[in-house]
């Protein structure tokens, strides 16, 4: 089961960038999350980042922030996210990957975790404040259950860590397009193309970039350059505006077929 | 150094500690532990430190003996107390702000930021940027803010600018996120300047050396005063870096116990407290492994006590290491209890302490907790003077 590698190979092969849409699990309730992930796998998502919703989220910006806070508040926690994950996996053949802190793998338990993980039909886990440099175990067990641990890069990350990660990450790398937290943010850095087109070559993988990716514009600009865009908090903040049920489903179709220039 | 024991070169103080941090803090993170190692073994920057903790912060402070105290505990207890209370800005805090803001100014940094609970290590921040003419920026809980007003007042006097967090439990350990978001977003130009023995490596180990200071002045003084040295020392923890400074001198000599006091808020019973040791367990949080209060998802719970500075649901992984080994006894003073403390070491030893280091006074003034005749030194890490609205408010005497 190799479904984020595949999915990455069929949009090289077509020749367009990877479009992976991020939403907080259970925000606002885990009927609405359901129905989102439906909607945007039939929309062409070609991957869905979850978030697991945490009490501290530090690398997040205040849209996501607020996102963990109501998915908290409606009794999510990484055991309901990966319940969900299980429902999910009954209709939805998309690759799934966790977007997460490390403390609640940690208190679950790394093989427990991965073991849970794995059978809900997760294929991939990206945890913001575990490097590779930390915790060797994680890595192992994951990828004996056969799920894949993503690993990112920042702007000021060094060659040596370049080599790291790449060394650590075999179905893509994360880029952070700028220093910061997650959000919505108006243009890209400048020379964003240009530090993704030199990753991609020097580290020989898919390079998926996120943070602060929001508009039809941004996707443009990295067509070409990247394997894949994540856009999280441009989607997040429909919620936030409209509450859940039908109208998140419809405002965030609207964001995405606006995103992917089909509207 | 001292008879500290570790951590080793990736942070781990046994199993705790370590470096979890998002990627584009990783290489500000070895970037900074690189120039620590350096700073560390260049005479001339611990000269101009030394310098600065004589002749700006007040260095050294003064080893007290409290015959009020000592009388009341009785059994031929003799109880001093190190005067961390008389440091410039009042508290310990500035021997690692000193400490921290040479070494960014240093590196090239013309910015600094930090996370304030009680205000203390905001004002001791503020105090070195202002010294060493960095621009400061200092993140505090609302709850705080509105509790420790005069140190918010000192910031802005100073010229920090000070953010109101409103996130969360509005104290501490939200202060700290917003102050992490600051820096991942300013990493060039910006050092984070973190003021407990928390977070990721290097800070346990660095903020812990800068700390250091205090129990090696409390060896000399005290082998002055009493010619041996201590049977217990006696420190309150919140992130734990005035115990650790005063406990790391110490570590190697088996024949000095120590205990660490924790704000037992309202009673672990009750859930309103900040006792990580009885109520908590191991959990990776602000970039550390660590003992936690967390629930049983891993979600970090929101704690209580009366001392800002006291109020966090982490401590050091050093900590966590002295527990486990049982190197230090760890016990928590509930609210009620520290303010008996606060109130009896003003009226017998003419000494407004903090409500921090009032947990630890009211824990050895508690019966038969000492052997006869011990020699018994509690480090009254800073002084009472932003606690007296809060203090009165308590009362129900109205500010």
């Amino acid at each position: 089961m190799r479904r984020i590698a595949d999915a990455l190979e069929v949009c090289r092969q077509d020749g367009r960038l990877a479009f992976i849409p991020y939403i907080t699990a259970g925000d606002p309730d885990p009927e609405t999350t359901l129905d989102l992930v439906r909607m945007l796998a039939d929309e062409g998502a070609d991957m869905i980042e979850l978030g697991v919703p945490f009490s501290d989220p530090l690398a997040d910006g205040v849209t996501n922030q607020r996102a963990a806070m109501r998915a908290l508040a409606a009794g999510m926690n990484l055991a309901t996210v990966l319940d969900l994950v299980a429902r999910v996996r009954k209709t939805v053949k998309v690759p799934l990957v966790l977007f997460t802190y490390f403390n609640p793998i940690y208190r679950m338990g790394v093989e427990a975790f991965a073991r849970r993980a794995s059978q809900a039909g997760v294929d991939g886990v990206l945890v913001i404040d575990l490097p590779p440099d930390e915790d060797k175990r994680y890595r192992r067990t994951l990828t004996a259950t056969g799920l894949d641990p993503i690993f990112m890069l920042a702007p000021n990350s060094s060659d040596r860590r370049r080599e790291l990660v790449a060394a650590c990450t075999e179905a893509f790398i994360y880029y952070i397009s700028r220093a910061g937290v997650t959000g919505v943010r108006d243009d890209l850095p400048a020379g964003l193309r240009e530090d993704v087109a030199r990753l991609r070559l020097t580290c020989n993988r898919p390079v998926v970039v996120g943070f602060g990716v929001s508009r039809r514009e941004h996707l443009l600009a990295l067509e070409g350059k990247a394997d894949g865009v994540v856009v999280g908090s441009a989607l997040v903040r429909v919620v936030e505006e409209v509450g859940g049920g039908a109208a998140a489903v419809t405002g965030i179709r609207n964001v995405v077929r606006n995103l992917l220039g089909r509207s | 150094m001292s008879g500290s024991v570790g951590p080793n070169e990736k942070g781990y103080f046994g199993e705790f500690g370590g470096c979890f941090v998002p990627e584009t803090l990783m290489t500000p993170v070895l970037e900074l532990a690189a120039a620590y190692e350096e700073a560390r073994e260049d005479e001339e920057f611990q000269r101009e430190l030394t310098y600065y903790l004589m002749e700006f912060a007040g260095r050294p402070t003064p080893l007290t003996f409290a015959r009020g105290l000592s009388e009341e505990v009785g059994r031929g207890a003799r109880i001093y107390l190190k005067r961390e209370d008389l440091l410039h800005t009042g508290a310990h805090k500035l021997n690692n702000t000193l400490g921290q803001v040479l070494l960014a100014r240093r590196m090239g940094k013309r910015r600094v930021v930090a996370e304030t609970g009680a205000g203390q290590h905001g004002v001791a921040t503020a105090t070195a940027a202002a010294l060493f003419g960095l621009e400061c920026v200092i993140y505090m809980g609302a709850e705080d803010v509105r509790r420790q007003a005069p140190n918010v007042q000192r910031m802005r006097i100073l010229g920090a600018s000070v953010h109101e967090v409103e996130t969360g439990s509005r104290t501490l350990k939200d202060a700290i996120n917003e102050a992490m978001r600051d820096w991942v977003t300013h990493v060039g130009h910006t050092a984070f300047i973190l003021g407990s023995v928390l977070g990721p490596h290097p800070y346990p180990m660095m903020v812990r050396d800068f700390q250091a200071t205090i129990g090696r002045e409390v060896r000399e003084q005290i082998l002055d005063a009493e010619d041996r040295l201590p049977d217990r020392l006696v420190a309150c923890v919140g992130g734990g870096s005035n115990s650790i400074g005063l406990f790391s001198e110490f570590l190697a000599d088996d024949g000095v116990a120590m205990v660490g006091v924790e704000a037992g808020g309202e009673g672990v019973a009750s859930g309103r407290h900040a006792a990580r040791f009885a109520g908590g367990a191991p959990g990776v949080f602000q970039g550390t492994l660590t003992q936690v209060l967390q629930d049983a998802h891993g979600n970090i719970l929101t704690t209580h006590s009366i001392s800002a500075g006291l109020d966090y649901p982490a401590v050091g992984p050093e900590h966590s290491r002295l527990h486990q080994i049982g190197r230090v006894r760890y016990v928590d003073v509930g609210d009620e209890e520290a303010l008996a403390g606060f109130h009896f070491l003003a009226r017998r030893e003419g000494i407004i302490p903090a409500l921090e280091s009032s947990h630890a006074v009211a824990w050895v003034m508690r019966t038969e907790v000492l052997e006869p005749h011990e020699l018994v030194i509690i480090n009254l890490s800073g002084r009472g003077d932003k606690d007296l609205d809060e203090v009165a408010r308590q009362a129900g005497m109205g500010a």
